[in-house]
């Protein structure tokens, strides 16, 4: 009873193969995508015997886009391509020049920003048939979505030097209420062309 | 002249392999932090379609899933190739949608049911008309906040 029993080293050999299955059974459960997509927030819905209330809106404040079930537009009553719709979106959101055809400007005072024109009741309406395919739509949707993204970061580049995205919460807000996403997604209706 | 002569063949030395674990393990980590488990095994085809403007969606734990798609082929026999619905593990009917909803959200913390999110994940190639009926019964369910599930493209101009 004398020597201290020495502990034998762990055989750590199969280490190897015990972190491979591992791996293995990692890469098969799991999946590399992450979710993303494109925010929206649904209407309330109407209940059985509530009728619409007229909506009091001024036709110059309305952006009317439609999709066919050809995946065509029609951008306030003419066919445009989707490419050009970004650049009429943002004009007619911004309403750079206060011309008449497009939605009224009012004057609103606005923190951090102080009194600024704004195009205040303006609505994109957005507008499609039952066969239109998903992916026009979400381009159409990408389409507005970016042209609000534009404005909001020509505006915070003027007044704060920095992108939207990297301002501070108050900022945003403020940019946001100079540019508020109003994307309006009307009940469907069949726009003739090709029903079958 | 001096000669220096190999009498034996030189022995490789045998790879070292001990830090294999190590190497694997790292890995291992790797894979665990960039992937996410799957939310289901997909029964409908969905290739979703692609955005520039898309956002991460936030607080998965609160994301309830709509596949909108073709029927993989194993499946075609039974349900047919038309455009199906695939709630959870399983094919539906859109008339489930809402009561589906309606139980996934009471399942939920209380606090939490205000900021339950529906995510519409629907194939490129689905006519809007579906869309819009699955719109419209989650708007009958109260479930208003949606997102358009989409891939992040670069902008081509």
């Amino acid at each position: 009873m004398g020597k201290k029993r020495k502990i034998g080293e762990i055989n750590s050999s199969s280490m190897a193969d015990i972190a491979f299955l591992l791996l293995i059974f990692f890469l098969v459960t799991t999946s590399m995508s992450t979710s993303t997509g494109l925010s929206r927030r649904l209407p309330q819905p109407l209940l059985k015997d509530q009728v619409i209330p007229p909506v009091d809106i001024n036709k110059r404040n309305i952006f009317v886009v439609k999709i066919n079930s050809q995946n065509q537009l029609l951008v306030q009553g003419e066919e445009l391509s989707v490419k050009d719709l970004r650049a009429r979106a943002k004009e007619f959101i911004q309403n750079p020049n206060n011309e008449e055809k497009l939605p009224v400007k009012t004057k609103v005072n606005i923190p951090l920003l102080g009194e600024m024109e704004i195009t205040k009741d303006h609505v994109v309406s957005l507008q499609n048939d039952v066969d239109t395919q998903y992916q026009a739509y979400i381009e159409v949707q990408n389409e507005l979505v970016a042209a609000y993204n534009e404005l909001r970061d020509e505006l915070s580049k003027e007044k704060f030097g920095k992108n939207f995205a990297d301002l501070d919460e108050e900022q945003q807000d403020a940019i946001q209420s100079v540019y508020p996403q109003k994307i309006s997604e009307a009940e469907p209706k069949n726009y003739g062309g090709g029903k079958k | 002249m001096a000669q220096i002569r190999k009498d034996k063949e030189r022995e490789t030395p045998a790879l070292a392999t001990s830090s294999l674990p190590d190497i694997i393990f790292m890995f291992l980590f790797f894979f665990m932090a960039v992937t996410t488990m799957k939310e289901v095994t997909f029964k409908v085809r969905v290739s979703p379609p692609y955005a520039s403007e898309v956002q991460k969606l936030e607080n998965k734990s609160l994301t309830r899933y709509v596949y909108v798609g073709k029927p993989m082929q194993q499946y075609t026999k039974q349900f047919g190739s038309e455009t199906r619905i695939q709630l959870g593990d399983a094919f539906a009917d859109i008339s489930e949608l809402e009561s589906f909803i309606v139980s996934e959200r009471s399942a939920m913390n209380e606090n939490d049911q205000s900021m339950m999110t529906v995510s519409i994940k629907a194939d490129k190639d689905t006519k809007m008309g579906i869309v819009n009926d699955i719109k419209q019964s989650l708007r009958r369910a109260y479930a208003l906040k949606i997102v358009y599930t989409a891939n992040k493209t670069t902008v081509a101009e």
